[in-house]
């Protein structure tokens, strides 16, 4: 061990060198990750569970979420992966400036697809989708409540038989998207922690953990949203 | 050649800094980052805890002293064993040996400085406490009454108690256990002294390392399942609900895939602890080392496959019962290699019979009883008998009580002179473990006879039949003999924090490498990084794993 390492601003004292604290770093963040995917796993296995018996309601259900607000949000998801990517890279050739725009780039796909997000659970509110005390499901019963209808709705009426189940696959999408939206806010707040760790000067081409890290947080989510995008919203039949 | 019995003692009061006088402020204690004062931390919070827990027992066991539940009303009683187990296993056992021994010691063993994550080692203490408050509060406000399961639809449609609060709690501790986990597996698998081979760690690291696997793995899926019991039962979603098709059964599934490795989360410490001790007070290496070590991993792997066992009379289908019970039995196998290696290390072993070892006994025979009679319960037909019934209460606090406490105390006793530099008392120590022995068997024995006899448990009262109420006196009588045996250490051990003899460094002549570096250790745990040499116990050559400079710095 060189004693460049050993008096490295960011070696925290109880590790030898730069490397172990690397090493110990990266692995704590993969160990989270896995947490993270039991964590989502719970809810993955239940609604599978429920997809599997309610078959026919799910596949209703399913057809009157907003798919294509949510193949935009796809679509913002993995450009801002590819920024992340650019942002380790550019932290790797010690570009600061390009890991500040990447991390900039980054948080402003994230709070696009939040606001998006946002727009498409306002919908869902007027649609009385929120499985709660106002959730109607039912074509003819919203036209009886006097609620309006819209025609997507009419070119595929809802079967108020199914309602008891519709309640089901509602809950588990505000319940999959809902985390996995908390966890994109948590996302922005750990990216803005990066920057402004950025902007202080701290990440050299020696020490770039941070990016590395925070970078495998952001992709685990991404990657989550991958599998909720198509359980949740392609799967009709 | 240093050899155990070489070691200098070195008895007398000296001005070093040790991690306990470094300073003497409130503030650097909450704020410490040293995994030495964050295990004090964890110890006070939880001994608090244990005898809150333990409050709601005796009043359980007095309520159950007379057939028609004098003391209390049902509704009452409900809330004691509900809130009786939601302490004792998610803000006692859960947290015992890992947050404390485990803190102090698993640096100590493998020759570090510290956990490779300090910080976040103190983030999980203040989320434990975060979460302790958001339960007590539900608790202070009316209680609970769901039983520590909260199966819905119950605790999701129908109780009236703080249900919501209380889960949020568990969920905010969840946490702080996976943070500890995590910190506990990177801390293994990067900070080890140079030597220190994988083959070469104290068992104590292996079954730690276990444990924090399933602490990793297993804490998530109930995180997300308790927040959806909480949501559904704020926001009344349907998840859960048999009015919507939703199907309780499934929360008990995703409930017991935790709250099953939960129960060797409780375990596989103790076997730890056990392993370390049973060595030491036989002046004999463990026997089958490797064996040792490896079925703490089976037991935390296969243990993750057994959950549906809890549900052999549910909607679940008979066949999965089969399986299921067909792979409870699996995990006795590593379970009984255990049992086996231990009595096999004391088998013509210079024995001598201290405090700690007292434990030790104790828990081998009632971890053993424990054990045998889980056998009795994953059998399909044989449950169906004794299922709900107090064979399980008496089964499970076997292996909780007889086992995991046992092993806790058999612990704190070994390692208190480390963490402290003092000794305590000793014949009073070996007279509490003597009680509590006593006091366990007579409180939980008469229990297995009574649950085979038919008595439910969870109910607050019972028939007017002789024999039962002669039984359920005895196990009270019994409870109150094992709260003396309790309430004893925590005043002599309290006591020798100022009048105990100094301990000096190596008390009990061990090998481990925390025995190599003064007592209490310095902040910074040893002088120079140890360079370990030898297997951990090297009891038959006399020699220490690692030799580390003792020498006190002169001021």
């Amino acid at each position: 061990m060189s004693h460049a390492e050993i008096s490295s601003p960011a070696l925290q004292e109880q590790f030898d060198d730069a490397a172990q604290q690397k090493d110990a770093v990266t692995l704590g963040m993969w160990l989270f990750l896995a947490t993270e995917i039991l964590f989502f796993g719970g809810m993955f296995m239940g609604f599978s569970v429920y997809r599997q018996r309610y078959t026919a309601a799910f596949a209703e259900t399913a057809h009157h979420l907003l798919m294509w607000y949510g193949a935009v949000n796809t679509a913002i998801l993995l450009c801002s992966s590819f920024t992340v990517v650019l942002a380790v890279h550019f932290a790797h050739i010690g570009r600061n400036k390009a890991v500040i725009s990447s991390i900039i780039a980054t948080m402003i796909l994230g709070a696009a697809f939040l606001c998006l997000k946002g727009r498409e659970y306002y919908i869902e509110y007027t649609e009385h989708l929120i499985p709660n005390t106002q959730f109607v499901y039912g074509t003819e019963q919203k036209e009886r409540m006097g609620i309006e209808v819209t025609q997507e709705e009419k070119d595929h009426p809802q079967t108020a038989a199914f309602a008891p189940q519709a309640r089901i696959f509602m809950s588990f999408y505000f319940m999959m998207t809902g985390v996995h939206a908390t966890h994109m806010i948590v996302g922005e707040g750990i990216f803005l922690w990066l920057l402004i760790t950025c902007l202080r000067g701290k990440i050299t081409p020696e020490y770039f953990t941070p990016v590395e890290i925070c970078g495998l947080y952001w992709h685990f989510v991404d990657i989550v949203w991958i599998f909720v995008f198509p359980v949740l919203y392609l799967l009709h039949y | 050649m240093t050899t155990l019995d070489h070691i200098p003692d070195i008895l007398v009061e000296d001005d070093r800094n040790t991690y306990l006088n470094i300073s003497h402020k409130l503030k650097s204690w909450l704020l410490t980052k040293d995994h030495k004062r964050i295990a004090i931390l964890y110890l006070i919070a939880i001994t608090l805890f244990f005898f809150v827990g333990g409050f709601f027992a005796a009043m359980i066991r007095l309520t159950l002293l007379t057939p028609r539940g004098d003391l209390v009303q049902a509704e009452t009683y409900n809330k004691l064993f509900t809130m009786h187990g939601v302490i004792m296993v998610f803000f006692f056992l859960i947290p015992s040996i890992p947050a404390t021994l485990g803190n102090f010691l698993v640096p100590l063993m493998i020759g570090a400085r510290d956990l490779a994550f300090p910080r976040i080692n103190l983030l999980s203490w203040y989320l434990f406490m975060i979460g302790a408050a958001f339960t007590f509060s539900a608790i202070i406000c009316g209680g609970l009454d769901t039983g520590w399961t909260f199966y819905t639809p119950y605790s999701s449609l129908y109780s009236t108690s703080n249900v919501a609060l209380a889960v949020t709690g568990i969920f905010i501790n969840g946490f702080s256990s996976i943070l500890t986990g995590l910190n506990f597996i990177v801390t293994i698998h990067k900070m080890r002294a140079p030597g220190m081979t994988w083959m070469r760690l104290p068992l104590f690291i292996w079954s730690t390392y276990a444990t924090s696997i399933i602490f990793v793995l297993g804490t998530p899926v109930i995180a997300i399942t308790l927040a959806l019991v909480a949501v559904e039962r704020v926001f009344h979603l349907g998840i859960f609900d048999p009015r919507y098709g939703g199907d309780p059964v499934l929360m008990q599934h995703l409930f017991w895939f935790y709250s099953h490795p939960a129960v060797y989360i409780m375990i596989l410490p103790a076997f730890g602890v056990i392993s370390e001790l049973v060595t030491c007070f036989s002046r004999k290496p463990i026997f089958g080392y490797s064996m040792v070590a490896f079925s703490s991993l089976a037991i935390a792997s296969i243990g993750f496959l057994v959950w549906g066992h809890h549900m052999f009379v549910t909607t679940q289908s008979a066949y999965a019962g089969m399986v299921f019970s067909f792979l409870s039995f699996l995990v006795a196998i590593p379970s009984a290699i255990k049992v086996f290696n231990w009595t096999a290390t004391l088998y013509k072993g210079s024995i001598s019979y201290e405090a700690p070892m007292l434990y030790v006994f104790g828990f081998i025979g009632l971890f053993t009883i424990g054990g045998l009679t889980g056998l009795f319960l994953a059998t399909l037909g044989t449950d169906v008998h004794i299922h709900d019934t107090y064979f399980v209460i008496a089964h499970f606090h076997y292996i909780m009580v007889g086992g995991a406490i046992m092993g806790y105390l058999g612990g704190i006793h070994y390692w208190w002179p480390k963490m402290t530099g003092r000794m305590y008392c000793n014949w009073l120590a070996q007279v509490s473990a003597l009680l509590i022995f006593i006091g366990f068997n007579l409180t939980f024995f008469p229990q297995f006879i009574l649950g085979y006899m038919g008595m439910p448990r969870r109910y607050h009262a019972y028939p007017d039949e002789p024999l039962w109420q002669v039984l359920n006196v005895m196990s009270t009588c019994g409870a109150s003999i094992l709260a003396i045996g309790y309430l004893l250490p925590l005043t002599y051990l309290l006591w020798s924090l100022k009048y105990g003899d100094l301990a000096g460094p190596n008390p009990w002549k061990a090998t481990g490498l925390e025995w190599q570096t003064l007592s209490p250790p310095a902040t910074h745990n040893f002088a120079k990084p140890p360079i370990v040499t030898q297997d951990p116990y090297r009891y038959d050559i006399g020699e220490p794993q690692a030799r580390v400079d003792l020498s006190i710095p002169v001021h």
